[in-house]
């Protein structure tokens, strides 16, 4: 202590202005003043940090989490958006000899809730004796009728939870909310766990503390384990990039190897649940559903779902797949419930709660009602049920800060209104330290941990995931009101097991598993690939134009004519200096990649936004001419760059041959339609060079031919060429291959359709000679082409 | 009184629609507690389905999940069943004061699908509404049996509804053809369950058939060219649920066969269907009801 005391001066003392709040526990700090012996060495090592240090050294966790695009989708009033990521750097730090405590009160409480469900989808004993009234559940729209009686394959409704807790003023921790559904955060934790070690790699590598990895590795294993055999998939069901969480959902299925699949991907064919890919439709035995159940099937559930699975349901009732968690599971995720969990916890365990809950009043009753009124200053009314707002009528009545008015209220309501309610006693948090300017200050806090059902039983994640208030009010209420997040560490007497979780990808536990494709995602690729394309077309057809706009001092020449003629007729206004059709290309690029998140390379997908946003910017600014042709360079070398990051280096696994297969094919069809008009007997004086330039073959030209530019040469090297990586031989070439090392779905000796589609077209135009090649031939292989593309998507897309 | 039914929807595409999934609830229900007894019952699928399992909902009603393999032009359902009906219409009022029925709904501690706690609260086509619990509440009071409270809005309805095959369509919001005072026998349903709950009583939907040509000397009964849908409400633990049918002012007898018992039409959906077509669809039913 004294040394530290003596170097202050010259150090940093992030807790100069540091105090607990009033009425509140504080996790760093005891009441006088004293630090916590578990955030000891913590704290002396930040203030070991110069001012600079710690700045420079919070940035880099920022800078990992940008680099590593975590974001999260918000949603506001019309449309969503892409967030950052709003890490708070300080981790909060729990003693393994607390965390232990901890750990024992979620693992009973798992447990209790299992045997809960197990018992309202089954004889319901715990209504007819009195333990749950039975329009709480009647009333929950989590309770899922076509799920009664139909136990789930693997016996459990559980599989992985979180919990939501938080430190009250006595210093116990209390329960706020079960997450029974789809617990999101456990991917977030792991994300904050890899910056905040960053922020802080000397002290972490050093420190006593819990890994994660083993818990997702545990997972893993028990995931696997619950196949029916060996052959079948694990995947996650996601409800797809509109999701809040997706980002996440998408960072674990690349952690855990596992396929991120959407309603879309699968379909039910004789009661079992198969993936629909390019290499035909394989059997999948586990979903780790992170879609609400009610939205699964809309045959059997929400009608009005899209991002389901038809038959879903039928398939779960014959056992042929298990969901993570069961349909049905989100019941358990009842506010009302905590007022009834004491009485049962005693009734089917035969001990208390090792952890409390929230106090809670379920207004469905006369006598709880009387109760609630006459303690209305200490307690925060909600919905009885999960996820759903205040009913508007108890909104009206309790919206008011007149008690009385309340009191009324509820004196007058009918079991069935209050039904809908539960009161819940306010809670007040305890607070951690966050950095702000330098300074570490209090805020509220609350963590969200994450159960596992291992092999051996229920596995706590050793860390997790805490949520920070914005304002030092400490009050729960005023956590909703956004804030930030901050990693949790478990901190021992002793050295932990050294688990590395960074290199995942590589990680011994990653089992091999036949790569196949879906369907979705490899129409998503093959789109990507021709729109990017398509794209790159417009900018050099963009720039041709512009260029001779301003060299023929924008008047009227025969080549203009016919080039303002060609691009309106590719769908492009050429009186936009970058037009709408272009950023839409972008647009379409960017939509289909973020459908393959999990595929794509983050660098990649920040070199398409990057791009996309750069167009937008342009199109304000740009002018006609030598401004725009400019212009267009500067997007030219960003697309090149992104195709760069793909072709260079993308694994060359099934997606990327549809990737490159949609690039060859929008490429060849652009050169065929360019040079029909271009390299026409008739075309206008320039139309040769302009072609050449075009398609990017000014150099090969002139190396290549000695003689002057004539339709002959043109047509040889953009057309017939099988060495220039422009030309419409040379993309067929590509196309015939990646074709060939595409799964086969018939069996036979016979060619299929596709591959006789392209080799007809690659003899037909390999045979021919330059001079003899007429404008409409040209017109008719681009349409060939286009009816490649039809069959492949009937092939391997549908 | 003994029937034979037949019932045939024909649902035609524009374009070919692919491999679908269809939930059908069609067959007359089979059950001393409905009073009618299904002899004899066959449905019959074309074309001919790839997958067919026959099941039940829970709450009780007859299921049949089909798969057709290959896309199709035209779906043809048709349920040719012989049933004997024996309910009585209600004539006896056992039910207690509306004001007691909360305390009868307490003692109730069973979720089974007969439990009146699954008709009490919000389902997923009847939620609350101001304006109709105002006009529900307006036409009750505390000194009515739950019966007479049920038998006040039934006849009510009849009365302020105007019964109209073009105002309104299967997706329209119970609300809205409450605004409009005019509907099909659903909305009728619909709006009768809405009023109930309202005011405190339990209330379901039943779908199911109406006798083609009335008996002699009474008027023919209104949605007999087609599936039909009531309300049954819970009338306390002595009466249990009644059957009432709005559209015709009338509380269930031997007139109608039931089909589908439900919390709203989405429990109880005749047809329910997942495909991919990009055209349009248009789908037909002919019902024949005949006394034997």
């Amino acid at each position: 202590m004294s040394r530290r005391g003596a170097t202050r001066a010259s150090r940093n003392n992030p807790l100069i202005e540091y105090s607990p709040i009033e009425g509140a526990i504080d996790e760093l700090m005891t009441a006088d003043g004293q630090i916590r012996p578990v955030w000891q060495s913590f704290i002396d090592h930040l203030s070991s940090l110069r001012e600079e240090e710690v700045a420079l050294r919070l940035a880099r966790g920022d800078e990992y989490l940008r680099d590593a695009g975590v974001f999260f989708r918000q949603y506001g009033q019309k449309d969503s958006v892409e967030r950052a990521w709003p890490l708070s750097h300080i981790p909060v730090l729990i003693q393994e000899s607390e965390w232990e405590q901890i750990s024992a009160g979620l693992i009973q409480r798992a447990d209790l809730l299992e045997a809960i469900a197990a018992d309202m989808y089954g004889p319901n004993t715990l209504v007819r004796d009195g333990y749950l009234p039975p329009s709480l559940i009647a009333t929950n729209p989590e309770w899922l009728r076509p799920a009664i009686n139909m136990l789930p394959q693997g016996r459990h409704y559980l599989n992985f939870a979180a919990v939501d807790i938080g430190r009250g003023p006595d210093g116990r921790w209390w329960v706020l909310q079960d997450r029974t559904q789809a617990p999101s955060g456990a991917g977030f934790a792991l994300e904050n766990r890899v910056a905040t070690s960053r922020v802080f790699s000397e002290f972490y590598a050093d420190a006593n503390i819990h890994r994660l990895a083993g818990f997702f590795r545990a997972f893993r294993d028990a995931l696997y384990a619950m196949r029916t055999d060996d052959t079948s998939r694990v995947g996650i069901l996601t409800p797809g990039q509109h999701n809040d969480t997706y980002y996440e959902h998408a960072y674990i299925a690349r952690y855990l190897g596992l396929m991120l699949l959407e309603g879309e991907d699968l379909v039910v064919a004789d009661g079992k649940v198969m993936v629909r890919t390019v290499s035909g439709n394989h059997p999948i035995s586990v979903l780790w559903r992170r879609l609400d159940a009610s939205y699964a099937d809309p045959l059997e559930l929400n009608g009005a779902s899209k991002l389901g699975v038809p038959g879903l349901v039928a398939a779960c009732r014959r056992g042929s797949v298990t969901l993570v968690n069961a349909l049905g599971s989100g019941v358990l995720e009842c506010p009302g419930l905590f007022a009834f969990l004491p009485r049962i916890a005693q009734h089917l365990l035969g001990a208390p709660l090792a952890m409390p809950n929230v106090a809670t009043w379920w207004c469905g009753d006369a006598a709880a009602r009387r109760e609630v009124a006459a303690n209305l200053e200490r307690v925060v009314m909600r919905s009885a049920f999960p996820n759903q707002p205040l009913p508007s009528s108890a909104a009206r009545e309790f919206g008011t800060v007149d008690v009385n008015e309340a009191a009324v209220a509820l004196q007058t309501m009918s079991d069935r209104s209050g039904s809908l309610l539960v009161a819940q006693e306010a809670v007040t948090l305890s607070t951690t330290p966050v950095m702000l300017d330098g300074k570490l200050r209090p805020r509220p806090a609350s963590l969200r941990i994450f159960l596992a059902r291992t092999s051996g039983g229920w596995q706590v994640m050793p860390g997790g995931f805490a949520r920070i208030g914005k304002t030092s009010d400490p009050s729960a209420m005023a956590m909703q009101h956004g804030g930030s997040v901050a990693d949790v560490w478990v901190v021992s007497d002793q050295p932990v097991k050294p688990d590395t979780m960074l290199p995942a990808e590589t990680a011994p536990y990653v089992r091999p598993q036949l790569g196949s494709l879906p369907s979705r995602a490899a129409d998503n690729l093959f789109w990507l690939g021709r729109y990017v394309e398509r794209a790159e077309a417009t900018l050099r057809l963009l720039r041709a134009y512009h260029t001779r706009l301003a060299e023929a001092g924008f008047a009227e020449t025969p080549l203009l004519v016919q080039l303002t003629e060609f691009i309106e007729e590719n769908g492009i206004d050429p009186e936009q200096c970058v037009p709408g059709a272009l950023r839409d290309d972008l647009a379409f690029a960017i939509g289909s990649a973020g459908k393959v998140r999990d595929r794509f390379s983050i660098d990649g997908w920040m070199a398409l936004n990057d791009l996309a946003e750069t167009a937008t910017k342009l199109a304000r600014t740009v002018t006609p001419g030598y401004d725009t042709a400019r212009a267009m360079g500067v997007l030219l070398r960003k697309i090149t760059g992104f195709s760069g990051l793909v072709h260079e280096n993308m694994y060359r696994f099934t997606g990327w041959r549809f990737l490159s297969i949609g690039r060859s094919l929008e490429r060849a069809v652009n050169m065929c339609s360019l040079l029909a008009t271009f390299a026409d007997q008739d075309a206008a004086p320039g139309s040769l060079d302009l072609a050449i330039e075009v398609g990017d073959s000014t150099m090969s030209h002139r190396r290549r031919y000695a003689v002057n530019t004539t339709r002959a040469t043109v047509i040889d090297l953009l057309g017939l060429d099988t060495m220039n990586p422009r030309s419409i031989l040379y993309h067929l070439s590509e196309v015939r291959e990646q074709i060939a090392r595409l799964p086969r779905l018939e069996h036979g000796t016979h060619m299929t359709a596709l591959s006789r589609a392209v080799l007809q077209l690659h003899t037909d135009i390999a045979v021919r000679r330059p001079e003899e090649v007429e404008s409409a031939e040209l017109a008719e292989y681009g349409e060939k082409l286009m009816r490649i593309s039809d069959v492949l998507t009937d092939t391997y897309l549908r | 009184m003994l029937y034979e039914i037949k019932l045939t929807t024909t649902t035609t595409y524009e374009r070919y629609a692919n491999a679908g999934r269809h939930l059908l609830r069609l067959m007359p229900l089979d059950g001393n507690l409905d009073g009618q007894r299904l002899i004899a019952g066959s449905l019959d699928i074309r074309p001919s389905p790839k997958e067919r399992t026959d099941a039940y909902d829970f709450f009780g009603n007859r299921t049949t999940e089909v798969v057709f393999g290959e896309s199709h032009r035209k779906i043809e359902f048709t349920v040719r069943a012989r049933v004997d009906r024996y309910a009585q219409a209600n004539e006896l009022d056992l039910s207690p004061l509306l004001g007691a029925l909360p305390a009868e709904l307490n003692m109730v501690r069973t979720l089974d699908a007969r439990s009146p706690h699954h008709f009490l609260s919000a389902s997923p086509l009847v939620g609350s509404s101001a304006p109709i619990a105002e006009y529900a509440l307006a036409l009750v009071g505390a000194e009515m049996t739950v019966f007479e409270a049920v038998n006040a809005l039934n006849l009510a309805l009849h009365k302020d509804m105007t019964y109209d095959g073009d105002a309104t369509t299967v997706d329209t919001p119970l609300e809205e053809a409450f605004e409009k005072r005019k509907g099909v026998c659903q909305d009728f349903a619909h709006i009768m369950i809405a009023c109930l709950r309202e005011i405190g009583i339990p209330a379901g939907y039943v779908s199911g058939f109406l006798r083609t040509e009335p008996p002699k000397g009474q008027p023919r009964l209104e949605g007999a060219d087609a599936m039909h849908a009531w309300v049954q409400a819970w009338c306390g633990m002595e009466c249990g649920w009644i059957d009432f049918d709005p559209t015709n002012a009338l509380i269930v007898g031997q007139d109608h066969i039931v089909v589908a018992r439900g919390r709203d039409y989405s429990d109880v959906g005749p047809v329910k269907g997942v495909l991919w077509t990009s055209g349009d669809q248009d789908t037909e039913q002919a019902v024949d009801v005949i006394p034997l």
